[in-house]
């Protein structure tokens, strides 16, 4: 096969040319350059820097939290999903606009939104303080929301918000109701026909959106570090680890850190790209 | 159309009313907590000492100069990447080639890969320890805690946008009108200017509005390659963390604001255009089945 099939239109050259040569100097040069820069580090040094105690609590830390976070939004996604696609109500384009705010807000603004909001004198931290009824629930000391752990997920879930919403949607909008309607006929209760007609449609929609919030939130750094409390192994996520090192001007150490959610961030995105393949393939056989 | 659609489902294929009710309610309750409140509490916060010191904080001449970086920073940005974005979804979704899907893949690159990991990746190469450091120092070019690193960082993050918009709109499309101008004469930039164009500019410009309000909002990778030098290098994101570091909440949440209002401005346009292309979908189809 030759490389390029024959077409009467021309400018391929120009536009091919110009494409490999702006992503070759913004994107694969410099990530080239940090794979490079690993390997003057010897394999002693990279190890010791990446399984420090501190740096490996970073890891479960934000592992940990993004992976709440894609849980709670892969249910709420589909809660809100569902509820825009099927059930009218006032201001409901409003709502849906509203979704993708979380995209279009920068992370930092977002950051001390949700910090102000969940500390202890917020509007929200507030009715989960110590000695309120709801705080007294969760023992003497009420329950910190903000510079803690658990506020790390409540960043993450805003941020990865709109991903599983955004892909159940339109999945969502395409069943036909004839399939509901067979399944009703043949005495399918409501709860029956969701969970054996329209949940396995939704799956591979719900497991990309899952894994793209997933993705998301491993590299998220501006929303989260306004209200983590950045306590070292409690409330450090891994980003913040490459910037503390760089200002330590240890290069070689934020390198290694790098790598290792470049790496993660690539496993990822391999996953991802399977899951839209499969996701692809089984709405293709479908139609 | 969403609401009809609703309304035409019988009873065997939606849910008892309460249960209709209580699903609408927790998802508005979750919308509300998690998106309302908190964007809300923006503007409540940058206003809570009045319109005085609110108006007090863009005064500042830290301020101004975070505006202004900002804004150039955009203005640099997202046209290098609009040119990319057309160039690379002219020669992906009009030709068939041997790795276009590694193509697209590595065009994706940038969203997959952390913010913070985006502004090192510079600060390698251009630092002064990088691999063009002692180069730089010695022309005295600063690009790293400089403006250039800024724009550097800003064209990483924003990359994929114009482009990921406009491949699948072109390849939807397909060439058929470009051929026929072609057929009939067209030089190839003609064909370009006032076939193709015209046909993407919706598509054109939500890729960049998104990459607008991204280039206008990142912090991570800006963050890493600015150096926070006040008045200098601060983009608005920076100038927020440094005022709210300072316990200057009303600053902090005045900048903030301006973010905030430049997100709902991006929001409402894409809707429009949403909502514009969904209009044009539903009357093609319209006049499909009238004929």
């Amino acid at each position: 096969m030759a490389f390029k099939q024959a077409s009467v239109l021309p400018g391929f050259n120009l536009s091919f040319g110009y494409t490999i040569f702006w992503l070759s100097l913004i994107v694969i040069l410099p990530l080239t350059a940090l794979v490079v820069k690993t390997t003057g580090l010897d394999w002693a040094h990279f190890w010791s820097t990446v399984s420090d105690p501190r740096v490996v609590a970073t890891y479960k830390v934000t592992f940990g939290a993004s992976l709440l976070a894609a849980v709670i939004n892969l249910f709420t996604g589909l809660l809100v999903a569902w509820v825009l696609v099927r059930y009218p109500f006032p201001g409901k384009r409003l709502i849906d606009a509203l979704v993708d705010l979380p995209f279009a807000l920068p992370t930092a603004v977002a950051g001390i939104a949700l910090a102000t909001l969940y500390a202890p004198n917020g509007w929200i931290g507030q009715w989960f303080a110590a000695g309120t009824p709801l705080g007294n629930l969760f023992g003497p000391e009420g329950l910190p929301l903000a510079f803690q752990p658990i506020g790390i997920v409540i960043a993450l879930t805003f941020v990865t918000l709109p991903f599983v919403v955004r892909t159940v949607q339109p999945v969502l909008a395409d069943i036909e109701q004839e399939l509901e309607e067979a399944a009703s006929s043949l005495g399918a209760t409501r709860w029956q026909i969701f969970r054996l007609v329209i949940l396995p449609t939704l799956w591979p929609a719900l497991l990309t959106g899952f894994s793209l919030a997933f993705a998301r939130a491993i590299g998220e750094y501006g929303s989260v570090i306004f209200i983590a409390g950045n306590m070292p192994f409690k409330s450090e996520i891994t980003p913040l680890m490459i910037i503390s090192k760089l200002e330590q001007y240890d290069y070689l150490g934020a390198t290694a850190i790098a790598v290792v959610m470049l790496v993660v961030s690539f496993a990822l995105l391999l996953a991802i790209n399977g899951l839209q393949w499969w996701s692809a393939r089984r709405l293709g056989r479908r139609n | 159309m969403a609401a009809s659609m609703t309304a035409s489902r019988s009873a065997a294929t939606t849910e008892a009313r309460w249960v209709r009710w209580l699903l609408t309610g927790l998802a508005l309750t979750f919308i509300g907590l998690f998106l309302i409140v908190p964007l809300i509490s923006v503007f409540f916060e940058a206003l809570r000492q009045g319109w005085g010191l609110f108006a007090a904080s863009f005064t500042d001449p830290d301020a101004l100069s975070a505006i202004k970086l900002t804004l150039i920073t955009a203005a640099i940005a997202v046209p290098l990447n609009l040119v990319f974005g057309v160039a690379a979804a002219w020669a992906i979704a009009r030709f068939q080639f041997r790795g276009r899907s590694v193509l697209i893949t590595l065009i994706g690159l940038p969203f997959a890969v952390s913010p913070v990991v985006a502004g090192l990746i510079y600060v390698l190469l251009f630092g002064a320890q990088g691999w063009f450091g002692p180069w730089l120092a010695e022309h005295d070019i600063k690009i790293i805690f400089a403006i250039p690193g800024i724009v550097l960082a800003t064209v990483f993050v924003t990359f994929p946008f114009v482009a990921r918009e406009l491949i699948p709109l072109m390849e939807a499309q397909g060439s058929d009108e470009e051929q026929a101008a072609l057929v009939l004469g067209a030089s190839g930039w003609q064909t370009f200017w006032r076939v193709t164009l015209p046909n993407i500019k919706w598509g054109l410009l939500y890729g960049v509005i998104l990459a607008n309000a991204r280039a206008m909002g990142e912090f991570g990778a800006v963050s890493v390659v600015s150096g926070h030098i006040r008045g200098m290098t601060n983009t608005i994101p920076l100038h927020v963390e440094i005022l709210y570091n300072e316990y200057n909440f009303v600053g902090a949440f005045a900048c903030a604001s301006l973010l905030a209002l430049l997100a709902l401005v991006t929001l409402a346009v894409k809707s429009f255009i949403e909502w514009r292309s969904a209009r044009l979908a539903e009357e093609d189809r319209r006049h499909a089945t009238e004929e």
